[in-house]
């Protein structure tokens, strides 16, 4: 299989690897993904809780060229965006970006996945942090 | 020419005089097989002034052709210890396992309709299996051991009154695992059972005898012994037992009737060539390959954790190796290596992400089965290959585990086989 000029320029130099602490409550973690399946994503944020900035991501991944690259672009798009705009982020327009063809496009959908998952993720913790004491109340 | 051929060996011998390695570097020898100059050699007067039909029996043309094909199955014969009527051309060992498998199956459908074969198989022999059980044949598909062997005993339980035939490979394409077949052609013999090899991987590289071994169908292919692509053999045993084949491929009645077709000269002359070369330099090759290869693995091992080998390390070819670099996706390490054309267990390319189902047979997880490569050593590598692709591995599965989640999971001390992964 070729790969695109993107999708290698994102495997040799993948954007934003690492890890951030996972227990902070201004980091969101999304763990998607199975290894069985021979892909699996870890994709993190940290976002501030005044303006819903995601001020950082960071990811690690198992997968194929184009999991790292589909990951790799997603920490890039996520950096600066509110958590809305974020969760607006669409697979096929990592599909686009990376001119990923059609056997690679459950790379781009488990990206978009991942996005989720740590927003998700994050806003649990916020939940945990606001909307405990009015469910208390019920 | 003679220069041209010359010139060609100096290149395809990649011992250059300062140590460096050409790039790319060609290590995936199980897929195929360069053609061997003096192969090459053989073969180009068959394209021009041996351009005869060997069937032509009225004219020289002809008889330099037909001249051409004896040589060649004289060969093969020698290389296999046949006798050379007993060599049947065809276009590759996809069509001498089908015309096996299914000659048997029409010739002896009076007497059985059971055949066996093993889940390792390559789909050449497990697809064909699988249209007879469609036209009312019984398959039995042997489990494999975990080091990727048939169980002798499983086999002897299989073989039931109504059994035909037994299909088992004499090397695996994947993890070069050699099944012991001599001990299965003689259990075959004892219960009257007719006994097929696929033996594309080991014809060349490691003895086959068919006496000796108790054969009485070799599936043989020439692009993976340093012959051309497109012509292969099947031996078929003429006596003790008489092997009969129902053809499957109708026509002129050529190869006594059991193949018809004009014969591919110029490929079964290289064939010829081939079987010739590694009648006689096998037995050295075959110890320079497993040192080249001992040494990869031992490079590659000494410099890494979690490194596992996949398959029998005793019963396997000389040049094969086959290893799992866990939390590390096959595919990404072959990006990283993309110098060194190898190949990977993984399938993340198809729609399932389902990797190797050799792999899977021998219970090997699905994610070090993702994490597979295959090296498939031959006759053009060199030492300085070997050191470059064995530290290119190294250093692009290090930097990739750097990137792995599971890697990092890992070294936290995870189990990651307790994690509840949130498939997609």
């Amino acid at each position: 299989m070729s790969y695109s000029n993107k999708v290698i320029d994102h495997y040799n130099n993948p954007r934003n690897v690492g890890s951030m602490d996972k227990n902070s409550s201004e980091v969101g973690t999304g763990l998607v993904g199975a290894p069985e399946c021979g892909d699996v994503m870890k994709l993190q944020i940290k976002v501030n809780p005044q303006t819903n900035v995601i001020e950082d991501a960071k990811f690690k991944t198992f997968g194929c060229g184009s999991a790292i690259a589909s990951s790799s672009l997603a920490t890039e798009w996520v950096k600066g965006k509110t958590i809305d705009e974020a969760l607006a982020i669409k697979n096929t327009e990592i599909v686009k970006e990376l001119s990923l063809p059609p056997v690679k496009i459950h790379c781009s959908v488990l990206a978009e996945d991942a996005i989720r998952a740590a927003i998700g993720d994050w806003k649990k913790k916020q939940g945990a942090a606001t909307v405990v004491p009015v469910e208390a109340k019920v | 020419m003679a220069t041209e051929v010359t010139t060609l060996l100096e290149e395809t011998s990649a011992v250059k005089s300062n140590g460096e390695v050409k790039l790319p570097i060609y290590m995936d020898n199980h897929a195929t097989t360069p053609v061997d100059p003096r192969v090459l050699e053989e073969m180009l007067p068959y394209f021009t002034d041996r351009f005869g039909n060997a069937a032509s029996r009225n004219h020289s043309f002809g008889w330099a052709g037909e001249e051409g094909v004896e040589t060649a199955r004289e060969r093969i014969a020698k290389l296999i210890g046949a006798t050379p009527k007993e060599i049947v051309f065809t276009s590759g060992a996809t069509e001498s396992d089908n015309l096996a498998i299914k000659g048997v199956a029409e010739m002896y459908r009076e007497k059985g309709n059971h055949i066996i074969t093993a889940v390792t198989e390559h789909k050449a022999v497990l697809d064909t299996c699988k249209r007879l059980e469609k036209y009312g044949y019984r398959v039995t598909y042997l489990p494999v051991q975990k080091d990727g062997l048939v169980d002798l005993d499983d086999l002897k339980r299989a073989i039931d009154d109504k059994t035909i035939l037994v299909t088992i490979m004499a090397a695996n394409n994947e993890i070069g695992v050699l099944q012991p077949i001599a001990e299965i052609g003689k259990l075959c013999h004892e219960k009257g059972v007719i006994f097929h090899t696929d033996a594309t991987q080991a014809v060349g590289k490691v003895p086959i005898d068919v006496i000796k071994q108790n054969l009485d169908l070799v599936s043989i292919s020439a692009h993976k012994m340093y012959g051309p692509k497109g012509v292969g053999a099947l031996y078929v045993r003429r006596k003790s037992p008489r092997v009969q084949l129902s053809p499957i491929i109708d026509g002129g009645g050529h190869e006594r009737g059991m193949r018809s077709g004009t014969l591919n000269v110029p490929g079964i002359a290289g064939l010829g060539k081939a079987s010739a070369i590694c009648h006689e330099e096998m037995s050295q090759e075959s110890v320079r390959l497993s040192g080249l290869r001992d040494r990869l693995k031992d490079r590659i091992m000494s410099n890494l954790d979690e490194v596992y080998i996949n398959g029998s390390w005793e019963h396997r070819l000389p040049q094969n190796l086959n290893i799992s670099f866990a939390y590390v996706e096959g595919e990404s390490l072959l990006m990283g290596i993309n110098d060194v054309a190898v190949s990977s267990g993984s399938a993340c390319t198809s729609a399932t992400l389902e990797p190797s189902y050799v792999l899977k047979a021998l219970g090997t997880g699905d994610d070090l089965a993702h994490s597979s490569i295959r090296f498939g050593l031959g006759r053009f590598n060199t030492e300085a290959e070997v050191d470059y692709v064995a530290d290119r591995v190294v250093e692009t599965v290090q930097r990739l585990r750097e990137l792995s989640p599971l890697y990092e999971m890992a070294k936290e001390g995870i189990d990651l086989k307790s994690v509840k992964w949130a498939a997609e």
